[in-house]
């Protein structure tokens, strides 16, 4: 186990040898991640590890996809869908063109379901998605759209849930035990990496997703984050977050206005 | 440092549990004294999907305050944190809760032994697992992280758990664990909370 003072010399290294600087993200989480991947890299020493870290970039990387968390699901929580199908999409589709940013996208899956929703709409041929995450390797996954197959019951159950009326089984082809989405519905994605420390806006959103991510984050830094966001969003647009995060400590809540049921999205007021 | 000092003198209990703990823990809940003076968190294994009125149900059985843990909550005396479904909870060193959905530990999410081991070097020997009825073995390998950390753990007795290979996982691998029933079980917690 890393104790908290080589945690912190750890992050600080790491910071001034690589630009990463993940000061602000929640210690327990993140500590315990840390000790994971100390325990299966199976160095000697903390000194060790850090040598390691410190002597290859390409090691460096790796360290970032094993200490952040990439778990994600299709339709991953399919109220929330239902909410966006229902209410969001709609009001959406009153503008002539529509930008959607998926920040801390992870392997694309959430986007995947986005596309589905639009199509299902009959929006896609106006949308455009925006998809980044700090991490190059979930990035190179998001764009092949090929999934295990052993996901899709999983993915299917989310969708019917979600409200979806189609045959899942019609989004994508199964080839061995793998899943190719359809590559119309990935016409229209833009992926890239983006850091949410760091990198500042880079365009003018009328949906900014951001799931999953800030719960990773201290206070001070989901607030920095937060005031990113509003930046980046439309007037009128919306802010939609994980079941379990929402904006209310942040400088920005005083104009945004939670729409009405228990689902995390947030509309801009002004 | 301030912040350092709070810590040092804050004790949390934390209760974990499987299938048939929900009925022990409706036996314990209502008998916890009206001024207990420790936060306590309770992780339960259950189905990730829609909150079932666990919630309400649980708040129904206390004379404390009793709600699902949210991101940052800071733990107060006085209160009972459900960890949410399909989230592991972990204890900040500033009296904070995080969570985490990372991959499912013991088939679980939250899991038992993720909140005792993230919980034990932050709060030692003021920290008491407590850990009820269940057909898994987590929380037996968290029970060990806590006696190594000076916490003290306590296990439903097998005997009397409507599962018992939960606490007789637990009781093989964290042998200072005290076994008792859980009228007992309320008795000490009460003890340790009103000194
Ligand atoms: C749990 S996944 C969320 C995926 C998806 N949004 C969902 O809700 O299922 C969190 C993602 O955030 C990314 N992430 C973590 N820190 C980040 C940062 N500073 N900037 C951008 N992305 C970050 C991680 O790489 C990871 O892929």
């Amino acid at each position: 186990m890393i104790a908290t003072g080589q945690l912190e010399e750890l992050l600080e290294n790491i910071l001034s040898r690589y630009g990463y600087d993940f000061t602000g993200y929640s210690r327990a989480s993140l500590k315990r991640r840390i000790d994971g991947f100390y325990v299966k890299g199976r160095f000697t020493s903390f000194a060790d590890m850090q040598r390691r870290l410190m002597d290859s970039t390409a090691y460096f990387m790796y360290f970032v996809e094993e200490v952040t968390v990439n778990v994600t699901e299709m339709f991953r929580d399919p109220a929330f869908y239902q909410t966006l199908r229902e209410k969001i999409l709609p009001v959406l589709a009153t503008y002539p063109f529509i930008r959607i940013w998926h920040a801390g996208c992870s392997t694309g899956e959430e986007v995947y379901s986005m596309a589905i929703l639009l199509k299902e709409a009959n929006l896609l041929h106006k949308s455009i998605l925006y998809a980044t995450d700090l991490n190059q390797a979930v990035i190179e996954k998001a764009k092949t759209g090929i999934y295990p197959i052993n996901t899709m019951q999983q993915n299917s159950v989310n969708y019917i849930r979600s409200g979806g009326k189609e045959d899942f089984s019609g989004y994508y082809h199964a080839n061995y035990n793998l899943a190719k989405f359809d590559e119309g519905l990935a016409e229209k994605m833009i992926f890239s990496t983006h850091n949410l420390v760091s990198d500042s806006s880079f365009n003018l959103f009328q949906l900014i997703l951001c799931r999953n991510v800030l719960i990773y984050f201290e206070r001070d830094l989901q607030k920095r984050v937060l005031e990113l966001f509003d930046q980046s969003l439309d007037s009128l647009g919306f802010l939609a977050m994980g079941s379990k995060e929402s904006l209310r400590f942040s400088s920005i809540a005083s104009h945004y206005q939670q729409i009405e049921n228990k689902e995390k999205i947030w509309r801009k007021s002004r | 440092m301030a912040e350092k000092q709070v810590i040092k003198t804050r004790r949390l209990i934390i209760i974990g549990g499987s299938s048939g703990s929900l009925e022990a823990l409706l036996k314990l809940l209502p008998k916890l004294h009206k001024k207990f003076a420790i936060p306590i968190i309770v992780v339960l294994h259950r189905s990730g999907q829609a909150d079932n009125g666990l919630t309400e149900l649980l708040a129904a059985k206390t004379y404390l305050q009793l709600k699902e843990a949210d991101e940052k909550d800071l733990l107060q005396p006085g209160w009972i944190y459900l960890a949410p479904p399909d989230y592991h909870l972990l204890l900040e060193e500033d009296g904070s809760v995080s969570l985490d959905a990372s991959q499912k530990v013991n088939y679980s999410r939250p899991s038992i032994d993720v909140s005792f081991i993230s919980a034990a070097p932050v709060y030692k020997e003021r920290l008491t697992g407590v850990l009820l009825s269940g057909a898994n073995a987590d929380g037996a390998l968290g029970m060990q992280a806590i006696s190594q950390c000076g916490g003290r753990n306590i296990v439903q007795d097998p005997e009397e758990a409507a599962v018992s290979y939960m606490p007789e996982q637990a009781i093989l691998l964290c042998k200072t664990a005290d076994v008792l029933n859980v009228a007992k079980i309320a008795a000490l917690l009460n003890s340790i909370a009103m000194d």
